[in-house]
């Protein structure tokens, strides 16, 4: 299935948030927008569902500090109990303090990294991944805005695009979805 | 421009009444004789029997700290007298401690509001801006409490109470029986008369700088340009500078000395971190509180939200310290450092792990999810439990030093609490009275207005 889309350069984040108002405004869909840097407020602007990634972090947080706890227990109480300092490790709950920075730093740890190998796997990017963007410019200076414009009139839509402030505005058609 | 409802101010009022009623009952009610301190205990019946041996037992740590007579820790039971005496002399400095603590506590409050309010300066802040009146309005508690705090020390020094145990004379005089190596040792820099004298500079210091930020504000909003805010600047990085050195020394003195023999080198910090909390849970809930009454129409809640940020991470910052501070003497199990604890894990365990809990564990579950920032009620709950959790963290620095196993959160310190509150109230909200609540012509206002997380 031939899908069309309209592929919307603009220079300025601001201006492009703008447009990104007004083309919502007027009921387009945009499929997606490509920046060369993380853009403020644009996911609001965009209408993105709120990222639950936090939530994620803390589970994983959780998930470290559990195997901090058992790890410990296991190494110092259960398997090889030392005398360390005149503190017989016979008991977990009495040598904590001195487990408290493990346990904080692998909650950090887990939390941090399996954050970011969560956020790689929902954006789809992987290692020797061909990148998605349109155009190389995004990468540099331009902001580009893909919109859907299967039903729309093109020439209607263009003009509409450039009263927004686009600098380019091109007609892509292609077979398959990218 | 604000103007004081009469009910906020009969409610400060009845407060203040309530609780000077209080505080009077803990004096009257303190024995004046060993014979009274007998009775009261026997009164208590069996169940004072059986603590009774065990305050006994970690007798011998505490009269170490007192610098007690030698011998008498050797058979505390043969010596039951001078055991009513010591207990006697807890009880009388109950309630001067719970004064002092509650008092210390709304002076940190302000304090802690000046320190941020001249950050906010010396950084140019672009967020902040609009709440400077609300900051202003608790720092103008400060002069207030500067008084209260300097009569109390003053009673110290002049042996009207004795809640400071290195002032006694005997414990630095060689001849004495009670002569105590390691007070001695540090009486040059912990000796009543430097001690006042040092009291002043560190209040003088923050009282003008408090004084002048206050006027210089008020003159920037009639300014044509921006040299007022300049100077505010200079006066605010200058301050900063005087802070952080005085208020270390001020935590030495005013709490830490009541352990003479023991010492933390990160103290003053630990009492920075725990005033900073305090004082930024009031701004917010005076900020909420005004924005209820329909004021503060310019604060919107991304200032909330990021008041909210500021309490979370100072408690974690205070956590950090608070546990830094035990791990290393915990660890290090040295019997002159590791008493501190010891009497506060034995005779204070509840409000010594209580306050942790209130402290840490619990800002940090309610205030993590971004979204429980804005919704303003939930602020205020999580700053009414994060204030008395940090009251009750001055109460463990004071009252083992001070009254040992003789405390309880009774009349005295209720009373006290809500003596300074029902002042803290009246000052802060009458002094919100005196200026308009925007300082409307700080050069940062506008993006201070718009800011939005």
């Amino acid at each position: 299935m031939a899908a069309k889309h309209i592929h919307a350069i603009y220079s300025d984040d601001d201006i492009l948030m703008q447009a990104v108002k007004q083309v919502r405004a007027a009921h387009y869909h945009i499929e997606e927008v490509y920046t060369p840097f993380p853009v403020h407020g644009l996911d609001k602007v965009m209408g993105l569902a709120p990222t639950r990634i936090a939530i994620c972090s803390f589970l994983y947080g959780l998930v470290g500090l559990a195997v901090a706890i058992t790890m410990m227990n296991f190494i110092m109480i259960e398997d090889w109990p030392q005398d360390i300092g005149g503190k017989p490790s016979f008991s977990y709950i009495e040598n904590m303090p001195a487990f408290v920075p493990i346990m904080f730093e692998l909650t950090v740890f887990f939390a941090a990294h399996l954050m970011v190998i969560t956020f790689y796997m929902r954006s789809k990017l992987w290692p020797f991944k061909k990148a998605e963007n349109p155009d190389v410019r995004t990468t540099d200076d331009h902001f580009l805005m893909a919109i859907d414009a299967g039903h729309h009139d093109v020439e209607q839509l263009s003009k509409f695009l450039y009263d927004t402030g686009a600098l380019e505005i091109s007609l892509i058609e292609n077979d398959d979805d990218h | 421009m604000y103007t004081l409802p009469s009910k906020l101010k009969l409610f400060a009022i009845i407060f203040m009444v309530v609780g000077a009623l209080g505080m009077l009952a803990g004096f009257l009610g303190a024995p004046s004789t060993t014979a009274e301190v007998k009775e009261m205990m026997a009164a208590h019946g069996d169940g004072h029997g059986t603590s009774h041996d065990t305050a006994a037992d970690t007798h011998n740590t505490a009269m170490g700290e007192h610098g007690v007579t030698e011998g008498h820790g050797e058979n505390a039971h043969n010596d039951e007298e001078a055991h009513l005496e010591h207990v006697l002399h807890q009880l009388q400095n109950r309630p001067w401690s719970a004064l002092y603590v509650a008092s210390f506590f709304f002076f940190m409050i302000a304090l802690g509001t000046l320190a941020f309010y001249a950050i906010q300066h010396a950084a140019q802040a672009g967020w902040s801006p609009v709440l400077f009146r609300v900051m202003e309005g608790i720092t103008a508690y400060l002069p207030w409490a500067s008084v209260i705090i300097i009569i109390l020390l003053l009673l110290s020094v002049f042996h009207v109470n004795h809640i400071f145990h290195w002032m006694d004379g005997d414990l630095i005089n060689p001849e004495s029986p009670k002569y105590d190596k390691l007070i001695a040792g540090k009486s040059g820099w912990l000796n009543p008369m430097w001690f006042i004298v040092r009291a002043v500079i560190y209040l003088l210091g923050f009282n003008l700088y408090r004084y002048f930020s206050r006027k210089w504000t008020l003159n920037q909003d009639n300014a044509e340009d921006n040299r007022w805010f300049k100077k505010n600047f200079k006066l605010a990085a200058g301050f900063l500078v005087f802070f952080i050195y005085t208020e270390s020394m001020m935590s030495w003195d005013w709490i830490m000395s009541f352990d003479p023999h023991w010492f933390s080198t990160l103290f003053g910090w630990y009492v920075f971190a725990g005033m900073m909390v305090c004082a930024i849970t009031v701004i917010a809930m005076v900020t909420i509180v005004l924005k209820s009454q329909g004021y503060l129409e310019f604060v919107n809640d991304s200032h909330i939200h990021d008041l909210a940020k500021f309490m979370f991470g100072f408690s974690i910052f205070w956590t950090y310290l608070w546990f830094s501070q035990f791990m290393l003497i915990w660890y290090a199990n040295i019997p002159e450092e590791v008493t501190y604890f010891i009497t506060r894990i034995e005779d204070y365990n509840l409000p010594f792990f209580g306050m942790v809990a209130m402290n840490f564990i619990f800002p940090v579950l309610m205030l993590m999810n971004s979204d429980y920032k804005r919704v303003n009620w939930f602020v205020i709950m999580s700053g009414v439990v994060i204030l008395a959790g940090h009251y009750i963290d001055v109460f463990n620095m004071v009252m083992p030093a001070t009254v040992g196993t003789s405390w309880f959160i009774g009349l005295p310190e209720i009373g006290a609490m809500l003596f300074f509150f029902g002042l803290f109230v009246l000052v802060v909200f009458t002094a919100l009275t005196k200026a308009p609540l925007l300082a409307k012509r700080n050069p940062f206002i506008k993006e201070s207005k718009h800011f939005h997380y």
